[in-house]
């Protein structure tokens, strides 16, 4: 069965130059240049996009969601490491 | 009639009746990427044959707009190439008509975007942008299909032979086309053939299929002699003008 579908790609869309690609969703295409035309198609029809990457979903390495304890919970009471204890002068506007 | 009014009349008709065609995939496709990808073509071509239809209303002068030329015409007065009004069929001859069309409208642009006319030259200018990317779908779909399964491929090579007779009418010189080519207007299509089967042999080649046999051709489209599919095809797209005359939303 598994062996007939369609693999899965992750889309990344940079909406300007100057920004980073974005991660915006996936799509099923038979390999990477039917890829990034599904994605143009599913992802830019409104303007968004001036450039998109494909990655197969396979290639993706994500971390255990049983690891979440270990791997996020460490940050929770370390409020110190958000810049916010500074006073901003005022002339500095708007950061 | 006026050489130019019939010219973007058969322009204009092509891609609307095929746009017409291609939407009717919306909500069948065979996967969601396609169910967009589809429409997204249609609508690139239907907005083509919107700015030919505003057009050939100036020309004409009746003051006739693109929904009268669009909607409110019997199947006698669309001038329409038959390929464009060919059902569907399976999402093969879908893709292998989408190809042998836009390929060959790759090269019309190209040779329009010279037109002495500057709204023609506008309009190519747009188009060719748009086209590419229709080139480029259908060929990569083709070539995949082509040269995927037994049953993909089986079903393209039924695909190239069952649309092969209807291929050759879009380069058909008249009258009409030799009159807008001597002053510029617009391209003789016979001079476009050599660049499509060129281009043609390259996707049929990676595709793993056979040229299409050109050596016959039907014809008629061209004066309003349509195959039985156009009227099926015409009830369903004019039938909220015949219904709600003039009806606009």
């Amino acid at each position: 069965m598994s062996e007939n579908e369609i693999p899965l790609w992750e889309v990344f869309i940079r909406p300007r130059n100057g920004l980073a690609h974005r991660h915006c969703g996936s799509l099923h295409a038979a390999d990477a240049e039917m890829a990034i035309q599904a994605a143009r198609d599913v992802y830019t029809r409104r303007g968004e996009g001036t450039s998109v990457w494909v990655i197969p979903s396979s290639e993706v390495v994500a971390s255990d969601p049983a690891d979440k304890g270990e791997m996020f919970d460490p940050a929770d009471d370390k409020i110190y490491r958000h810049p916010s204890f500074y006073d901003i002068p005022d002339d500095v506007g708007h950061m | 009639m006026d050489a130019l009014f019939t010219g973007l009349l058969r322009l204009a008709d092509d891609h609307l009746i095929l746009g017409h065609r291609i939407s009717e995939w919306c909500g069948h496709a065979p996967m969601l990427e396609e169910d967009l990808a589809l429409p997204n073509i249609a609508l690139d071509v239907i907005g083509q044959a919107r700015a030919l239809y505003t057009y050939a209303g100036e020309v004409e002068g009746k003051g006739r707009d693109e929904d009268a030329l669009a909607f409110r015409r019997l199947e006698r007065d669309y001038v329409n190439a038959l390929i464009c009004e060919k059902e569907n069929g399976d999402f093969a001859r879908t893709l292998v008509r989408l190809l042998a069309f836009s390929t060959f409208m790759m090269h019309f642009w190209e040779a329009a975007k010279g037109s002495f006319d500057p709204t023609i030259k506008g309009i190519a200018g747009k188009a060719v942008k748009e086209n590419a990317y229709h080139v480029r779908h259908a060929s990569e779909w083709v070539i995949r299909l082509g040269d995927g399964t037994d049953e993909s491929a089986g079903r393209t090579a039924d695909a190239v032979t069952y649309l092969a007779p209807y291929m050759g009418e879009l380069f058909e010189d008249d009258a009409v086309v030799q009159a807008l080519a001597a002053n510029g207007t617009l391209p003789l299509p016979s001079t476009l053939k050599e660049g499509w089967i060129a281009d043609m042999a390259f996707v049929m080649g990676k595709a793993r299929l056979e040229m299409p046999d050109l050596s016959f051709n039907h014809s008629g489209g061209r004066q309003g002699v349509h195959t039985e599919e156009m009227g099926h095809l015409l009830a369903e797209l004019q039938y909220m003008q015949r219904t709600y005359p003039g009806m606009e939303w």
